[in-house]
């Protein structure tokens, strides 16, 4: 009994000195992972406040301001540029493809999670695949299918194209969230004396308001983001979005307007990434819950 | 079954197979024609010699695929697209398991680093490489500036000047912004292991480390398999990173199948050849559904 006791507070110290090293660990790879994964953003920051004659010395600490911050480069983005339209051009595609993807994913995410179909598990396998049909493959085809529809050189454009890649995944996504929903809820309003499509509407959609969330933020950060389409399909100024119009429209010639660039993208990565990254829990669980065979 | 049998002859719309049919056939009807029907027109446009000249369709069979392989450049873009490809998941893998690994404890300010190191990823793609652009600015790299300060280097490096270089550093850029979705898909993985095996093993004696590789990384195999499933999509379908960086240069040194096809296809009018070469990612695209497809019939993930 003896040597035991005199044992344990060495044993303590030393489980105690293993951990403090680990959390050392920890909050040193938690600062290295920020560092590299902010590192150019933060460039980007200092950048679109400097001053040309500061900038664009050679020497001078890029880190600093050599001389007085200025905000003529915010003026310059927001008054001679298109940046407002590009934004506002977003936020409509963003609209238009969440309602279009909602009114088609939402049925067909119910039919293939609820109906029992003997098909169903299959048919959302497949559909799962035509997400992994990536814009390189179609975007020559599908630049002749919008100009014979007339559409090129318009939003209908990416109105009309998005959809196909938003589908896809949100009725994944959605699917998850149904089978989530015990079938006995529903159930139970039709013995009530409700019609299936009353049920689904008043019982089963309202449950439902996580799923479409997650399918509203990816619709608008898929508008944000895509680049492809947007390029090949719009190239006159009104019409583009800020995935394309900030590196196209921001660069005359040879000539960056770095200032102004930087402050394009800084003012608008951090909000969409602030609510991408509020709704990413959400997300993911849906993205696993879809995994899960119901 | 029961419920529906008691309800099935009250409304049309309660019968399963007519709502499937319903709920269904909208979103599939838009798939078919916005994604099977070009998808069709790309393999008939991969054996046609139409371009935005001359929008004939004018079957030459084999030629367009004839052209397309003789260009040195497209073989130089296939071997790019292998290596850009592989090289950053490599990255990818490593990084990704240890962040998901750092994301998954408790620590103070967990919230602002979990935010700081999704940026890459919830950023616009587009606009996130325009940091890079300037970042590895000829110039004014603050990057290269810094090597000057202590002195390893007198002139700059020209990060996305020179050919090997230029190739480096998109790689480190796509590792740069797919490690956080990667992560956060592995961390999914993570919170799923039960709590009783960590326990478990804890009791054992088994320290961090030996935890992490033989009983953590075992059990996640499947999940970072998903994980490099979509880095590998991502990099070889995604052309946005390397056109807003290089545009596939200098002399074709990062040029990759998704950029020369949009090159080929759309700036420079050669549909047909354009086809062609997008078609190229096809077998591996069959390749990685396969995959998907027998782990989704393991049951596993997905």
């Amino acid at each position: 009994m003896a040597w035991r006791d005199a044992d344990i507070p060495s044993l303590q110290r030393r489980a105690k000195r293993r951990r403090r090293l680990g959390r050392v660990g920890l909050y040193t790879s938690a600062i290295l992972f920020s560092f590299f994964a902010v590192f150019p953003f933060s460039w980007a920051l200092i950048s679109m406040f400097k001053q040309s004659s500061d900038l664009y010395v050679k020497d001078n600490n890029p880190f600093w301001f050599n001389l007085a911050p200025t905000l003529e480069h915010l003026r310059l983005l927001f008054v001679e540029t298109n940046y407002l339209t590009f934004i506002r051009n977003s936020f409509v595609v963003g609209l238009a493809v969440t309602l279009i993807t909602l009114t088609l994913a939402l049925p067909l995410a119910y039919a293939l999670a609820r109906l029992r179909l003997r098909w169903g598990e299959r048919m959302g396998i497949a559909i799962f695949l035509v997400y992994l049909i990536p814009p390189t493959l179609l975007f020559i085809p599908m630049t002749r299918v919008i100009n014979t529809l007339g559409l090129q050189e318009s939003l209908w454009s990416l109105i009309v194209v998005y959809p196909t890649i938003t589908i896809p995944i949100s009725s994944w996504l959605l699917m998850g969230f149904f089978k989530g929903i015990p079938m006995d809820i529903e159930e139970q309003a039709m013995v009530d004396g409700q019609s299936r499509i009353g049920a689904i509407a008043r019982v089963v959609l309202p449950l439902m308001f996580p799923g479409i969330v997650a399918v509203v933020v990816f619709a608008f950060t898929l508008s944000a983001h895509e680049f492809i389409y947007a390029l090949a399909f719009n190239k006159s100024s009104a019409v583009k979005t800020i995935a394309t119009g900030v590196p196209t429209e921001l660069v005359r010639g040879d000539v960056f307007f770095w200032q102004s660039l930087q402050a394009a993208v800084i003012i608008v990565a951090i909000p969409i990434a602030l609510v991408f990254n509020a709704f990413l829990d959400r997300f993911i669980k849906g993205f696993t819950m879809g995994a899960v065979k119901g | 079954m029961t419920s529906s049998t008691l309800t099935r002859d009250r409304y049309l719309a309660d019968n399963p197979k007519f709502l499937a049919g319903l709920f269904m056939s909208p979103a599939l009807i838009y798939i078919i024609a916005l994604v099977g029907f070009p998808f069709v027109l790309a393999i008939i446009y991969a054996f046609t010699d139409i371009s935005t000249g001359n929008p004939e369709l004018n079957f030459v069979g084999f030629d367009t695929f004839r052209r397309v392989l003789d260009d040195p450049v497209f073989r130089k873009a296939l071997w790019n697209t292998f290596w850009f490809a592989t090289l950053a998941n490599l990255v990818v893998v490593v990084l990704a398991t240890a962040l998901a690994e750092v994301l998954t404890r408790d620590f103070r300010g967990k919230w602002l680093v979990r935010f700081l190191v999704l940026l890459p990823w919830v950023a616009p793609v587009s606009l996130a490489t325009i940091t890079w652009l300037w970042t590895l600015d000829s110039i004014f790299s603050p990057i290269d500036w810094v090597l000057r300060q202590f002195g390893l280097i007198t002139e700059n490096m020209y990060w996305l000047g020179r050919p090997q270089l230029a190739m480096w550093s998109i790689v480190i850029v796509q590792a740069w912004r797919i490690v956080p979705l990667a992560a956060v898909i592995v961390m999914a993985g993570l919170v799923a292991i039960p709590d009783e095996i960590n326990d478990a093993v804890a009791v054992d004696g088994a320290g961090t480390w030996r935890r992490m590789f033989q009983v953590t990384i075992p059990l996640l195999a499947p999940i970072i398999a998903v994980a490099v499933l979509f880095g590998v999509i991502l990099s070889i379908s995604d052309m946005s990173l390397v056109y807003v960086l290089t545009r596939g240069g200098p002399t074709h040194s990062t040029q990759v199948l998704s950029t020369w096809a949009f090159i080929k296809g759309i700036e420079g009018g050669a549909l047909g050849q354009g086809a062609a070469v997008a078609l190229f990612l096809l077998p591996v695209l069959v390749g990685i559904t396969a995959v998907v497809l027998r782990l989704a019939r393991r049951r596993e993930v997905l």
